[in-house]
C-alpha cells in the first residue's frame, strides 16, 4: 500500500489479526541491535531493575520533599475551611465569611515538573481534606462558560466514582446549563445524599466534616485571563456561604502576578496564604545524592556527562523530569552499548556474574583501554600473566569495584581544600568528627587506619582547645580574628603586618590544622582518584557525552547550516573538499543556491539567482559534448534550480513576497 | 593502502597548518589585532578539524574531550561559542557569525558578480557565459593549488633554508599589500554595482571593470584568505542585533527589476519538472547510500527507545520521507501503524484522530470536538494496555501541523504508554514549536539524519515556488460542485464567469452588481425571481464559489479568482467544466 496520494493525508495500516498477536516483546530489540553478543538478555534486565529502582527511588524523593509543603498546606486549607463552621457571630468571623481562602502556590520556572507536584497534592488533599478537588488548567478555561462547565463536570466526576454510570451519562448531559446556582445546589443536595453514607466510606478522615469543602486549583494562574478569573472570584465570593470554595493558585513567576492580575477589588475577597516550595536546585541536589552518590546503585555517569546533565538542568528548563530523563537514557546508553555492562550491578552479584563470565567477555575486558593502560604499567611478566590467567583478570575486576564507593568527588577537591585551610577550628571538629563517622561505618579494611588517625587529631584538638582557652583569656586580637570567618579577607587587608604578629605567636593550633589539611590531602590523594584512571571503569561509568548531548539537546539548526554549508562533513567525497567558506561547485544543487542566496539582502531576484545558479552548475558539469543540445541541458539546469528553491522554502529560509515582481524574501539575516 | 595515504596526505596538511598558522601571526601582529589573531587560528583548527576527523578513531576520542570542556566552560557565557560546539558543529562555528561572512565567500560572490554582470543583452550573453563561469572553477582550484604551492614554501623557508623570521615577515609584506589592493578594488566594483543597478544601461563598462578585479583575485587568491581578519576588525562592532537591523532598516532593497517573463523558461508546471528532474543522474550516490545504511542500522535502537517511553523526532537536510518509509516496510509490519503526510495540504489533527478512531479503533460515533475526541481515545488506550500504535509523521512542522493547538493534541496523544511517535522535522525554526510543557509531553530523544535526498513528495502539492500552479485541484472540485447543481444553477454561475473573464482587464473591476446579475439571469430565463438567485448565491457561497461584497450599499458578486485564473491558464479545463451545457 502505499503513503502518498492527492486525496488524503492518512494511512492507517493493521496487519491481521493472527499476526499482531505475536508482539515482540522489547528485549528482542535491546538483542538486535548492532552488538550483539550473548547476554544482553541479562543486561537488558539489569537495566530493567536498576532503572525501576532509581524510578521509585525518585518518586520517593519527591514525595518526601514535598511533605512538608503539602503538611502546610492542609494544615491551612483545614484552618480555612473551620471558619465556615464555627458560625460564630463575631464580626471579625463575618467578615472573614466573606473571603475565599486562597494558597498561593509558589512552584518555580520548571513547568515540566508541576504535573507531577499537583497530581500528587490532589491525592494528600482528596486523602486528606476533602474528595471535591478539582484542578484546572488555563487553555479549558478561555471564558467563563467554559470554565463552569470544566469545574462542574469534573466535580461531579470526583463523586461519581462509586456510583452509577447512568450517572456519570447524566452529567455529560448536564454540561449545556450550569451556574453558580445550580451549582451550590447540587453541592447541597450531594452533602446531603452522602451525609448518612459517610461512616460507610473509606474516607474516615472527610467525614469528620458534615460538608467538606471544594477545593479548586488553577494550574498556571499566570496564563489565565484576568476577566474570567475576576468574575469567577467575585461570584464565587457571593457564594461562598453555601458553596465552601478554597481556592490554590500555582504559580511559577512570583506572587506579584496575583496583584497584577486581580484589581484590588477582587483581590480583598481573597484571603491569601503564601506557600513556597523546594527550590528546583536543592532538588537536584538530592536526587543526584540519593541517585548517584550513594553506593546503591552502581551506575555512576563520568564527569562530562554530569556537566552536560546539569547544564541542561540549569542553562535550560530547571527540569528534574528532564533530567531524570537523561539519567534514563545514558542508563540504557550504557547497557546496550557497553557489553561489559552485564557486571555493571551491586557487589554480590557481580562477583557471582564474573565467575560465569565466557571467553569472550574477557577478551573485551582486555581490549579495554583503561585495562591495557593497567597492564602496561605492569611490569612485563606480569603482563603476560595478566592478559593470559582469567582468574587474575576476575580479581582485578573486584579490586576495582571495591575501589568505586571512594571516587566521588574529586573534582571540587582542590577547592574544597581551600575552604578546609580556611576553617576555624569549632568547624574543623565537625567536619572531622563526621569524617570519622563515614569511615568508620564504611568498615573497610583499608580504612581503618584512617579512622584511627583522624580519632587522634581530634583528641588533639581537644587538649588544644584547653590551651586555647588560656590563650584567649590574653586576650590577643589577632588570634580571636583569625578563628572568625573573615580572616581570608583581613589576611588580604592586613597582609604584613598580620604575618608579623601571627609568626610569632603561630599558635598550635595553626600548626596541626596544617596538619591535618596535609593528611586530609594525602588521604583523598590516595583514595579519590578520578575514575577515568581506575582499571575497568567502563563497567560502571558512563562516558559518552557526546551522544547523550546528540539526542538530549540536539542542533537542528546547526546540523542543517553544516550540511548546506560544508556537505563534505556528511558525504566524504574528496571532490567536495574546500576551503572553510568556499563551496565546490559539485556539491549538491541545494548547497549552491543556499551559498549563492547568502550574499543577498531582504529580497532576492530570482532571474539573477538561477542565473548564478547555473553559472555554477554549468562549470562543474562535465558534459558529453553531443548528448543533448544545450538548450536542453539549460531546461534541465533550470529545473534542478526550481527543485532547490522549493526545498530552500520548505526549510524555511526563504518565502514567496508580492513586494517585488520575481522575487523572494529572505527569511535569516546574516551567516545563517 | 588508501589510509595510508590519507595518513601522509594528513601530516603534509598538519605541516601545513602550523606554516598558516604562523604566517598569520605575522600577518596578524602587523595590523595590531590581538584578540583576532585568536579567533582566526581558531577557525583554522576547526578546518583542520574537519579534515583529520575520519581518519583517527583515538583522535576523535580526545577532540571530544576539547569540544565538551569547550561546550561547558562557554555554555550560557558566550552564545556564539556554545553553537559552534553543538552537536554536529565543526563546520556550523560560522551559524552565527558575521564577521567574514559576505566577503569571504569568495565564490559564491564571483558566482553572481558575474550573473549580474550581463545584464541587458540576457539572451546573446548566454551563449558567452560559459566561457565566463569557466573562471570559477579555475578560480576555486586555484586558489587551493596556490594555497598549498605558498605553503609548502613557507615549509621549506623554515625548515630548510632556516631564514630568520625577518625574512618571512618581508616575504608576507608585499603579499598583503597586494591583497589589500584587491580587496580595495572589489568593494569598488561593488560600489559601481550599486550604482549600476540603478542605470542599467552602461553595463559594458561594470563588466570591464568588475572582470579585472575578479581575474586580479585569481592571481592573489590565497592571500585573501588574509583580508577577513580586516574585514572583521571593521565589523567587530556589528554584532547580531546591529546585523538584523542592517538587513531590514532601509526599507528599499536595491535589486535588479529583471523578471522571468523576459526568460523563455520561467515557470514549469510539476510534470515537466519531474521529467526534466528524472535525467537529473544523482551525484555522490555511494556516498548517500552509506549515510543511509549508517542510519538504518539504528532502526532497532529505535524501536527500544520508542518502546520504552521516549519519541523519536528526526531532523537533518534531506527528505527523511524514504528513510520512515524503510524503517516502516523492515520493524512495522507486524503492528498497527498510521502513517501521517504531514506535507498534504488537507491534513489536520482532525483527520488524524478520525483516521485513529475510525479505523484503528473501529469506533462509528461521532464526536461534539476534537478535544472530546482526544480524550475518547485517551480512555481508550489507557483501558486496554494490549492496544498498541505507532504514529509515523512526516513533517510534523508542516503549515498544516504546526498550530498551537495541533502540536498539544499531538503530543498528548505521543505521551501515551501505548502509543509510538516517530516524527521528521525540517523547517529550520521548527523547534520552536513546542515550549517546554509541549517538549515534556513529547519526551524526545533527536537523532539526526541528514539524507541530502531531495523532497520530491514533500514540494509536490503545487504550494512551492516557480512550480507553475496548473491548478487541477481547485478545477477537479469546481466540476464536482457543477455536477451536483441544476442545469440552470450551471448557467448563472457561467455567466457570473463570462462576465468576469470579459472584464478581467478592468482594473477598477468591482464585481458585477446584485441587480445586474438578476438581470442578465432574467434575461436568460435563469431565474423568476430575486428570492431564487439569492438562495443559489448563498449555495455558491457555502461552497466558496464565490464571494459577496458591499460596495456603495450595492451587494457586488465576484468569482473567486483563483477559480477565475486556473480557468484562464487551463483553456482544456474551461471548455469541459463550463463549455458544455
Amino acid at each position: 500500500m502505499a503513503t502518498s496520494s492527492v486525496s488524503k493525508g492518512c494511512f492507517v495500516f493493521k496487519p491481521n489479526f493472527k499476526k499482531r498477536k505475536i508482539s515482540v516483546p522489547v528485549e528482542d530489540y535491546f538483542n538486535k541491535g548492532k552488538n550483539e553478543s550473548e547476554d544482553s538478555k541479562l543486561r537488558f534486565e539489569t537495566y530493567q531493575l536498576i532503572w525501576q529502582q532509581m524510578k521509585s527511588e525518585t518518586e520517593q524523593l519527591q514525595e518526601e520533599l514535598n511533605k512538608n509543603l503539602f503538611n502546610s498546606l492542609i494544615e491551612f486549607l483545614q484552618q480555612s475551611y473551620s471558619g465556615f463552621h464555627k458560625n460564630s457571630r463575631d464580626w471579625g468571623c463575618q467578615i472573614k465569611l466573606r473571603e475565599i481562602p486562597t494558597a498561593a502556590l509558589i512552584l518555580g520556572v520548571n513547568v515540566t515538573d508541576h504535573d507531577l507536584t499537583f497530581r500528587s497534592l490532589t491525592e494528600a488533599l482528596q486523602n486528606n481534606v476533602t474528595p471535591y478537588v478539582v484542578s484546572l488548567q488555563a487553555k479549558d478555561c478561555p471564558d467563563m462558560k467554559h470554565f463552569l462547565q470544566k469545574l462542574v463536570s469534573k466535580l461531579m466526576n470526583c463523586c461519581v466514582d462509586e456510583e452509577s454510570k447512568e450517572e456519570s451519562i447524566q452529567v455529560t448531559q448536564k454540561k449545556t446549563f450550569c451556574s453558580m446556582d445550580s451549582l451550590s445546589s447540587w453541592y447541597m443536595s450531594v452533602t446531603q445524599k452522602t451525609d448518612p453514607k459517610l461512616p460507610r466510606k473509606k474516607r474516615t478522615s472527610s467525614s469528620q466534616w458534615q460538608s467538606p469543602p471544594v477545593v479548586l486549583i488553577l494550574k498556571d494562574l499566570e496564563s489565565f485571563t484576568t476577566k474570567v478569573l475576576q468574575d469567577f472570584i467575585i461570584i464565587s465570593s457571593q457564594h461562598l456561604h453555601e458553596f465552601p470554595l478554597i481556592l490554590i493558585f500555582g504559580i511559577a513567576t512570583s506572587p506579584i502576578i496575583i496583584h497584577r492580575l486581580l484589581p484590588h477589588a477582587v483581590s480583598s475577597l481573597l484571603c491569601i496564604e503564601l506557600f513556597q516550595s523546594l527550590s528546583c536546585k536543592e532538588h537536584l541536589t538530592t536526587v543526584l545524592d540519593k541517585l548517584l552518590l550513594t553506593t546503591q546503585f552502581p551506575f555512576k555517569l563520568s564527569e562530562k556527562v554530569l556537566q552536560i546533565l546539569t547544564n541542561i538542568f540549569l542553562y535550560h528548563d530547571f527540569s528534574i523530569q528532564n533530567f531524570i530523563k537523561g539519567l534514563q537514557l545514558s542508563l540504557l546508553e550504557h547497557f546496550y552499548s557497553q557489553p561489559l555492562s552485564v557486571l555493571c550491578c551491586n557487589l554480590s552479584e557481580a562477583k557471582r556474574r564474573i565467575n560465569f563470565l565466557s571467553e569472550n567477555q574477557c577478551e573485551n575486558i582486555r581490549r579495554l583501554p583503561s585495562f591495557r593502560r593497567h597492564v602496561e604499567k605492569q611490569a612485563s611478566e606480569k603482563q603476560v600473566a595478566l592478559l593470559t590467567n582469567e582468574r587474575f583478570l576476575k580479581i582485578r575486576e573486584l579490586y576495582c569495584t571495591c575501589l568505586e564507593k571512594n571516587i566521588w568527588d574529586s573534582e571540587e577537591y582542590a577547592s574544597a581544600l581551600q575552604l578546609l585551610r580556611m576553617l576555624a577550628k569549632d568547624e574543623l571538629m565537625t567536619i572531622l568528627q563526621k569524617c570519622f563517622k563515614v569511615f568508620k561505618s564504611s568498615s573497610e579494611k583499608q580504612l581503618g587506619s584512617t579512622a584511627k588517625r583522624i580519632e587522634e587529631f581530634l583528641a588533639q584538638f581537644q587538649s588544644l582547645d584547653e590551651a586555647k582557652e588560656e590563650e584567649d583569656t590574653s586576650g590577643l586580637q589577632s588570634k580571636g580574628l583569625q578563628k572568625t570567618d573573615l580572616y581570608h579577607l583581613q589576611k588580604s587587608l592586613l597582609e604584613m603586618k598580620e604575618l608579623r604578629r601571627t609568626s610569632k605567636k603561630q599558635t598550635r593550633f595553626e600548626a596541626l590544622r596544617e596538619k591535618v589539611v596535609n593528611f586530609i590531602d594525602s588521604l583523598v590523594r590516595e583514595y579519590l582518584l578520578p575514575p577515568e584512571t581506575q582499571p575497568l571503569h567502563e563497567v560502571m561509568y558512563f562516558s559518552a557525552a557526546h551522544t547523550l548531548r546528540a539526542h538530549l539537546n540536539a542542533a537542528p539548526r546547526i546540523a542543517l547550516h553544516t550540511a548546506l554549508n560544508n556537505p563534505y562533513y556528511y558525504l566524504k567525497n574528496e571532490a567536495l573538499k574546500s576551503e572553510e567558506g568556499c563551496i565546490p561547485n559539485v556539491a549538491p544543487d541545494i548547497c549552491i543556491a543556499y551559498k549563492l542566496h547568502l550574499e543577498c539582502s531582504r529580497l532576492i531576484n530570482l532571474v539573477d539567482w538561477s542565473e548564478a545558479f547555473a553559472t555554477v552548475v554549468t562549470a562543474a558539469e562535465k558534459m558529453d559534448a553531443n548528448s543533448i543540445t544545450s538548450e536542453e541541458r539549460n531546461e534541465i539546469i533550470h529545473a534542478r534550480f526550481i527543485r532547490a528553491v522549493s526545498e530552500l522554502e520548505l526549510l524555511g529560509f526563504i518565502k514567496p513576497t508580492k513586494q517585488k515582481t520575481d522575487h523572494v524574501a529572505r527569511l535569516t539575516w546574516g551567516g545563517c | 593502502m588508501m589510509s595510508k595515504l590519507e595518513l601522509k596526505e594528513d601530516k603534509m596538511l598538519e605541516v601545513q597548518f602550523v606554516g598558516d598558522d604562523d604566517v598569520l601571526n605575522h600577518i596578524l601582529d602587523r595590523e595590531g589585532g590581538a584578540k583576532l589573531k585568536k579567533e582566526r587560528a581558531q577557525l583554522l583548527v576547526n578546518t583542520k578539524k574537519i579534515i583529520k576527523k575520519p581518519e583517527y578513531d583515538l583522535e576523535e576520542d580526545d577532540q571530544e574531550v576539547l569540544k565538551d570542556q569547550n561546550y561547558v566552560e562557554v555554555l550560557g557565557q558566550d552564545i556564539q561559542e556554545s553553537l559552534k560546539n553543538g552537536s554536529a558543529a565543526d563546520g556550523g562555528n560560522k551559524v552565527y557569525s558575521f564577521q567574514n561572512r559576505k566577503h569571504s565567500e569568495k565564490m559564491a560572490k564571483l558566482a553572481s558578480e558575474l550573473a549580474k554582470t550581463p545584464r541587458k543583452n540576457v539572451s546573446v550573453n548566454l551563449k558567452n557565459d560559459p566561457e565566463i563561469m569557466i573562471n570559477i572553477p579555475q578560480c576555486s582550484k586555484g586558489h587551493s593549488a596556490s594555497d598549498k604551492v605558498q605553503v609548502k614554501n613557507n615549509d621549506k623557508s623554515e625548515f630548510l633554508s632556516t631564514a630568520p623570521s625577518g625574512i618571512r615577515k618581508r616575504l608576507i609584506v608585499p603579499r598583503s599589500h597586494s591583497d589589500s589592493e584587491s580587496e580595495y578594488s572589489a568593494s569598488n566594483s561593488e560600489d559601481d554595482e550599486g550604482v549600476a543597478q540603478e542605470y542599467e544601461e552602461d553595463t559594458n563598462e561594470v563588466i570591464l571593470s568588475q572582470k579585472i578585479p575578479s581575474q586580479n583575485r585569481v592571481v592573489s587568491a590565497p592571500v585573501c584568505k588574509g583580508t577577513p581578519s580586516k574585514k572583521m576588525k571593521r565589523d567587530k562592532t556589528s554584532d547580531l542585533v546591529e546585523e538584523y537591523f542592517e538587513a531590514h532598516s532601509s526599507s528599499k532593497v536595491l535589486t535588479s527589476d529583471r523578471t522571468l517573463q523576459k526568460l523563455k523558461r520561467a515557470k514549469l508546471d510539476q510534470q515537466t519538472l519531474r521529467n526534466l528532474l528524472s535525467k537529473v543522474s544523482p551525484s555522490f550516490s555511494a556516498e548517500l547510500k552509506q549515510l543511509n545504511q549508517q542510519y538504518e542500522q539504528l532502526f532497532h535502537k529505535w524501536m527500544l527507545q520508542l518502546r520504552l517511553g521516549f519519541n523519536i523526532v528526526l531532523f537533518g537536510l534531506g527528505s527523511k520521507r524514504d528513510l520512515l518509509e524503510r524503517f516502516r516496510t523492515t520493524v512495522l509490519q507486524d503492528s498497527i501503524h498510521v502513517v501521517i503526510n504531514g506535507f498534504f495540504p488537507g491534513i489536520s489533527v482532525k483527520s488524524i484522530l478520525n483516521s485513529i478512531t475510525e479505523e484503528v479503533l473501529d469506533h462509528m460515533g461521532t464526536f461534539r470536538s476534537v478535544l472530546d475526541q482526544l480524550d475518547w481515545i485517551v480512555n481508550k488506550f489507557k483501558e486496554d494496555s494490549s492496544l498498541e500504535l505507532f504514529l509515523l509523521i512526516h513533517n510534523l512542522d508542516s503549515q498544516m501541523l504546526r498550530g498551537d493547538k495541533s502540536q498539544q493534541i499531538i503530543g498528548q496523544l505521543s505521551s501515551l504508554r501505548n502509543i509510538y511517535l516517530i516524527a521528521s522535522i525540517d523547517h529550520l525554526n521548527a523547534p520552536l514549536m513546542w515550549d517546554h510543557a509541549k517538549q515534556s509531553l513529547y519526551n524526545w530523544l533527536w537523532y539526526e539524519t541528514t539524507t541530502y535526498s531531495p523532497y520530491t513528495e514533500e514540494t509536490s502539492y503545487e504550494n512551492s515556488l516557480l512550480v507553475k500552479q496548473s491548478g487541477s485541484l481547485p478545477l477537479s472540485s469546481l466540476t464536482h460542485v457543477l455536477r451536483s447543481l441544476t442545469p440552470n444553477a450551471r448557467g448563472i454561475f457561467r455567466l457570473l464567469i463570462k462576465y468576469q473573464l470579459d472584464n478581467q482587464d478592468n482594473p477598477s473591476y468591482i464585481g458585477l452588481s446584485f441587480q445586474d446579475f438578476y438581470q442578465q439571469c432574467r434575461e436568460a430565463f435563469l431565474v423568476n425571481s430575486d428570492l431564487t438567485l439569492r438562495a443559489q448565491l448563498t449555495e455558491f457561497r457555502d461552497h466558496k464559489l464565490i464571494r459577496t461584497k458591499k460596495v456603495r450599499l450595492l451587494l457586488q458578486i465576484i468569482c473567486q479568482e483563483y477559480l477565475i485564473s486556473c480557468l484562464v491558464k487551463d483553456k482544456y479545463a474551461f471548455e469541459s467544466t463550463l463549455g458544455n451545457k
